[in-house]
């Protein structure tokens, strides 16, 4: 078990290691184009050079990256070329907006998912088309469109939310729960879409497996025996599915958060990419990267825990 | 070629996909839905009454009118014009995104699956990376190094959807290299590209045009999302923009989101939709061959159960013979049916007219070749039939009570402490997501009641009692663990751990060995004697009925043919099919002798174990 541990958390290292480098080279590939473009097509080319200069452009790629790198691991991503600001703090401080939105859609989304899934799985007929039907619609329209339709209807004609701002969790959870519950149902909504036309699959095969009837003929009930074991082995396709729904979501949560203004990771990168602030942007990709590759860590951990054989072997 | 994006899809498809595809509702509409965005895309410069660009101070979100079909945005531009023109860059757009993702994804997929190697490695692994990170943060942090331009970012996006096919043909191609036909192909000196074009393209040209599809679909969703940021090229109309646009002034003038939103979420819907609608038909095209004859065969036992019907063969019954049925009487079936509901609402019939009783301590043998309905017979007893079947008629009386009727509720207390079941093939009767010790340990908590240190204390004694060497090792251990004998051993414990007065063996020998069989057989007869149990044993395989049963009924196309004590049937057997069947297995078991008598191999126990 400890093995199984080291050596996914080692191989999510190497692929954080490998994400920001690859990211490092690509958006400082352009040099001194870089420069040009912060100073303007009509700046002369001494001032682009020296913009380069101040901004360290000019040195090798390599030991631009070198330099990087170490002081990324003491924390210290550089700062903004905008502001000033620190890199490591403004993507702190936007962190928590965004994972509360994307945890708290994943979250909504198993739960919904397992229950609408399961309902689909055991009852088939009519009710299995409707889901499934739904699920198409949901999946198909765009989450951002949804977001639009939520804020009209809830936020604009019928007034009850507020349309934009953000309130802190630590300041008042009623006030958090107010503007962060459309964007989270807007999030959810495609990615419950998905996980249903998963998890129902995968629960149709659980049903079919002649262990099923073993289990019921010892006197365990359909509901236990659907809860505890079919779930659990339809459990490992299903949080395989979920966890490429909240990568989905990281990306998905940049436009809802512009729509209802919420200051996350999003607004932060809208921002920078707009002006080619290229630290920040490469914060965001560092924060992005190790986001993924904890939650990738933890599915792993926990596909484990429902399949024996992934854990023993 | 792109400006006629959506034929593109469907004139590559194979003729007769097509054509299906013609017959499907969802289908037809979602390409009908799909032209004509198409066709008024390629006709803007026709349609629009408006300059696209042409911006306009007077008449700034201008309401809908006669000048303005669909109002005016807040430059005081067409609103209906820019949607059209607006086709022409979005759908383009999405296009480009799926030729970089189709050429990437399709010749990676076929170079990697064909030749495997360092090749397939790398970019295998590739794809996982590219699959790790959300296409939205690449793409704006993309966005800030290569400026606003749209097909960068869409070129960008088709690298980033090109697992998607890569994926999908890599699994084609894998699946299908080491396919007899290729390896003659091979043989037969076609070349490496003639055999990728020939053999593996026909294979993975449906599931490609499904998921171009569905990655048209994202494409223009995530474009229209990068619009709506307003990150895009602010010079080229596209409905992301228009997006981007309605919602800033959506207090102005509430409709100007409204018509942009609508064309993506009707193009994104129906492109999923046809998606869908062609993977049903992919899947109806496979199905039918498989239907018919599984249709055939019901067809052909329905119309046999309903001859023996009409012929009237009655069961032939031998009597009892002195001594025989002392024991109480168990379980009485009488005129049990058995059938499946079709899709068309009529209903096969699997179990006809059967008959059949079981006293306390006796073991009735269940005989026949397989169709015959015999397990039918038995999941119907315990009232857990797949799904789709139900009891037709006939009554199940288990202690004086019917239990036909029963409601689930009612059977689940029944099972499992009153009847219980042994499954034929031991491994796939295993949950293996659970330790065997809790699966042991679970029903005994539940029908007994009793805490769970006093299921554990049981479950241990319990897999000692059925000749397991070691029960605590195996106690811990996941079935994928430990063999097939030691499975159904572990099978059998838990049949008898709530000490049922009813057991159902179905074939519990047949996925064994043969020196487990026999060890097995013992283990059940041990048992049956030490807990004075009824049990139904379904087995075709005679020997074992003389090994261990007292009594016999042969089915055949869901009737009992015959039914008697089991000296009775093999000395006297009358019906032709029993007769048919103890010729077939005399022959094999010559060395045995002439089997008179049931209990002698009973006396034998010492030298088969």
């Amino acid at each position: 078990m400890y093995r199984f541990v080291l050596r996914r958390l080692f191989s999510g290292v190497l692929l954080l290691f490998v994400i920001t480098t690859v990211a490092y080279l690509l958006l400082y590939a352009g040099g001194g184009d870089i420069a040009r473009r912060i100073v303007g097509p009509t700046a002369s080319e001494a001032q682009v050079a020296l913009k380069a200069q101040q901004l360290g452009l000019d040195r090798p790629l390599v030991v631009q990256y070198w330099d990087w790198l170490t002081s990324a691991l003491t924390g210290d991503l550089g700062r903004s070329w905008f502001n000033g600001q620190l890199v490591s703090a403004g993507v702190s401080s936007r962190v928590s907006v965004t994972l509360s939105l994307v945890l708290g859609a994943t979250i909504i989304a198993a739960v919904v998912s397992v229950v609408v899934a399961v309902w689909a799985a055991v009852r088939r007929g009519w009710v299995d088309r409707v889901v499934q039907f739904v699920g198409v619609l949901g999946f198909a329209i765009p989450g951002f469109l949804i977001a639009l339709g939520l804020v009209s209807l809830f936020a604009l004609n019928l007034k009850w939310f507020k349309a934009t701002g953000y309130v802190p969790i630590t300041t008042s959870f009623g006030g958090w729960a107010a503007t962060v519950t459309l964007p989270i149902i807007a999030l959810s909504i495609g990615c419950i879409a998905s996980v249903v036309q998963q998890v129902r699959g995968s629960l149709i095969d659980a049903l079919r497996q002649d262990y099923v009837r073993t289990l019921r003929a010892r006197g365990l009930s359909f509901n236990r025996v659907v809860y505890k074991h079919v779930l659990r082995n339809a459990g490992g396709p299903a949080l395989a599915v979920l966890a490429v729904q909240f990568i989905g979501l990281l990306g998905g949560a940049v436009i809802v958060e512009q729509i209802f203004a919420l200051p996350g990771l999003g607004q932060i990168t809208v921002a920078a990419t707009g002006q080619g602030d290229i630290p920040v942007v490469m914060g965001v990709v560092v924060a992005t990267a190790a986001i993924v590759v904890t939650v990738n860590l933890i599915i792993d951990l926990a596909q484990g825990w429902l399949n024996p054989k992934v854990r023993l072997s | 070629m792109i400006e006629t994006p959506l034929a593109l899809p469907a004139a590559a498809a194979k003729v007769s996909l097509f054509r299906r595809l013609l017959t499907h509702p969802t289908g037809v509409a979602s390409l009908l839905v799909l032209l004509l965005v198409a066709l008024a895309s390629v006709l803007a410069p026709v349609l629009a009454t408006h300059d696209p660009n042409t911006a306009s101070l007077k008449d700034v979100l201008a309401k809908a009118g006669s000048e303005h079909l669909l109002g005016a945005d807040s430059a005081g531009r067409d609103v209906l014009s820019r949607l059209l023109f607006a086709g022409q860059f979005s759908l383009a757009g999405a296009l480009v995104a799926l030729a970089v993702a189709l050429v990437l994804g399709v010749a990676g997929g076929l170079i990697a699956g064909y030749y495997g190697g360092w090749f397939d490695s790398v970019s295998s692994w590739l794809t996982g990376l590219l699959m790790a990170l959300p296409g939205m943060v690449v793409l704006l942090a993309a966005r800030a190094v290569v400026g606003p331009s749209m097909w960068l970012s869409m070129m960008i996006f088709g690298i980033m959807l090109s697992p998607a096919f890569f994926r999908l043909v890599y699994a084609s191609v894998t699946a299908v290299r080491n396919e007899l036909y290729v390896d003659a192909a091979r043989v037969s000196g076609l070349s490496d590209f003639r055999i990728i074009g020939r053999h593996i393209l026909t294979v993975v040209r449906a599931p490609v045009i499904i998921q171009s599809a569905m990655v048209l679909g994202i494409a223009i969703a995530i474009q229209a999302g990068l619009e709506f940021l307003g990150l895009g090229d602010l010079n080229i109309p596209t409905w992301g923009s228009m997006l981007n646009d309605g919602f800033i002034n959506i207090f102005k003038s509430p409709t100007l989101v409204l018509w942009p939103a609508l064309v993506i979420g009707l193009v994104c819907v129906a492109l999923t939709l046809l998606a869908n609608a062609m993977r049903d038909e992919l899947e109806r095209s496979r199905g039918p061959v498989r239907k018919n004859r599984k249709a055939a065969t019901a067809d052909a036992a329905a119309a046999d159960a309903e001859a023996a019907e009409k012929r009237g063969a009655a069961a032939v019954v031998h009597p009892d013979e002195p001594g025989d049925g002392a024991g109480e009487l168990l379980l009485q079936v009488t005129d049990l049916g058995v059938g499946y509901d079709q899709p068309d609402g009529s209903t096969t019939h699997v179990v006809n007219h059967v008959n059949l009783t079981v006293r306390r301590g006796e073991v009735h043998g269940l005989v026949g070749e397989s169709g015959s309905g015999k397990t039918q017979t038995a999941f119907s007893i315990l009232r857990l039939l797949p799904q789709g079947g139900r009891i037709t008629g006939g009554s199940i009386f288990f202690e004086g009570k019917d239990l036909a009727p029963l409601s689930e509720k009612e059977m689940t207390r029944i099972r499992g402490k009153r009847i219980a079941y042994i499954p034929q093939e031991p491994m796939s009767n295993l949950d293996g997501a659970f330790t065997i010790g809790s699966q042991l340990m679970e029903p005994m908590q539940v029908c007994l009641g009793i805490s769970k240190a006093e299921a554990r204390r049981r479950a241990l004694a319990l897999l000692a009692k059925v000749g397991i060497p070691n029960p605590e090792r195996t106690f811990n251990a996941y079935p994928h663990q430990i063999s097939g004998g030691m499975a159904q051993r572990v099978l059998i414990a838990g049949a008898v751990s709530c000490e049922p007065d009813l057991l159902i063996a179905d074939e519990p020998t047949t996925a064994l060995d043969v020196t487990v069989q026999a060890e097995v057989l013992n283990l059940l007869r041990e048992l049956q004697d030490e807990l004075n149990m009824g049990v139904i044993l379904v087995t075709h395989n005679f020997g074992v009925v003389a090994d261990l049963c007292d009594r016999v009924s042969v089915m055949q196309t869901g009737r009992v043919v015959e039914t008697g004590p089991v000296r009775a049937i093999f000395n006297n057997a009358r019906h032709p099919y029993t007769q048919q069947l103890l010729e077939a297995i005399l022959e094999d078991t010559a060395p045995r002798g002439p089997l008179t008598a049931t209990r002698e191999p009973k006396e034998l126990k010492g030298v088969t174990s």
